[in-house]
């Protein structure tokens, strides 16, 4: 999903970091008050930031015969919400274009759009749905971080489109949709697959934290801690 | 969900990982495969007449040394994620043994 450094006409960039920053800057905000009011759950914070670094750095083969690499942005946006979760995105998409080359700093803010934003937004509105749909939290987790990873490169596949509509916009999304989407198809599967692990470990060992954010409600915790 | 589900679950993901490495086995990059999806977006974007304008301030010299900081990338997710679960795994092992006390 990264956008390569000068892969976007200038106005475009410019678009895209107007568009991101206030939300980074919101979640600078949020993150604040968050472990202000709850500093138990810094350590989690940590685990999702590190979640990202590592799902992000994996980049995997896929049925296409093309790699690309999952998002990791999931749980973040499910334990804390798109806006904090796009300061963590916004940090390791920092990283990979400062030392890896890979994306850019003029495309950062398009990128951070996609992953950092976009991501997690998804992935906390399914989760919710879910849960107010009285589904299993693993199952919300599940379709909550899957979705998320394919929605970050159908965002990146949109945005490219936008900028280089030839010969049509419908064309070229058609294309991008192809290099991107079909080929995230398994690995969103896949990142669906291990955020349920993870998650499910965080569940069992520390609920009363994940009560206080309001990501499971207490009467799953009850059920949790009597497995336990 | 008991731990032992996990070792599946993750079996699963091997399996989504290998499928392609098995279904293009002997196919390289030479043969248009297993390159990254990145690139070859930028390269329809190219296609279509585009320059760049601008390219990275600062570029991994080698695959090699590339391979070094996606290496060290990880790695610095990984110790964190097992230093907090290990921290938890502790914590709720201990709160545990004080509950059968009581």
């Amino acid at each position: 999903m990264h956008i390569m450094e000068g892969f976007l006409p200038w106005q475009w960039c410019l678009f895209w970091y107007i568009v991101a920053l206030p939300v980074v800057a919101y979640g600078v905000i949020q993150m604040k008050k968050i472990t202000d009011k709850n500093p138990e759950s810094k350590p989690l914070l940590a685990v999702s930031g590190a979640f990202i670094f590592i799902l992000s750095s994996l980049k995997l083969p896929s049925v296409t015969g093309s790699c690309s690499h999952p998002t990791g942005t999931g749980l973040g946006g499910v334990l804390f919400g798109p806006a904090i979760t796009s300061v963590l995105g916004a940090i390791v998409l920092l990283f990979q274009a400062i030392l890896l080359a890979h994306g850019g700093l003029t495309t950062l803010g398009a990128n951070i759009f996609s992953m950092g934003i976009v991501g997690p937004v998804v992935a906390w509105l399914v989760y919710k749905g879910i849960q107010k749909a009285g589904g299993h939290p693993l199952l919300g987790i599940f379709f909550a971080a899957a979705l998320a990873d394919l929605m970050t490169y159908v965002t990146t596949a949109i945005q490219l489109s936008l900028a280089f509509p030839v010969p049509s916009f419908a064309a070229a999304f058609n294309n991008f949709m192809y290099i991107f989407a079909i080929t995230q198809i398994p690995l969103a599967i896949a990142e669906g697959l291990l955020t349920v692990v993870i998650f499910d470990y965080i569940m069992k060992l520390k609920p009363d934290i994940l009560e206080n954010l309001k990501v499971i409600a207490p009467k799953v915790k009850e059920k949790i801690q009597a497995v336990v | 969900m008991d731990s032992k589900y996990y070792i599946v679950i993750l079996a699963l993901v091997a399996i989504i990982a290998i499928l392609p490495l098995a279904m293009y086995n002997g196919m390289g990059e030479d043969e248009g495969y297993f390159g990254g999806a990145d690139d070859s977006a930028g390269t329809v974007v190219e296609e279509t007449g585009y320059q760049p304008w601008f390219s990275s301030i600062w570029e991994p010299p080698s695959g090699e040394i590339e391979s070094l900081l996606f290496a060290l990338q990880a790695a610095i997710g990984a110790i964190i994620i097992g230093y907090v679960l290990g921290y938890y795994n502790g914590q709720a092992k201990e709160r545990r043994k004080q509950q059968k006390k009581e």
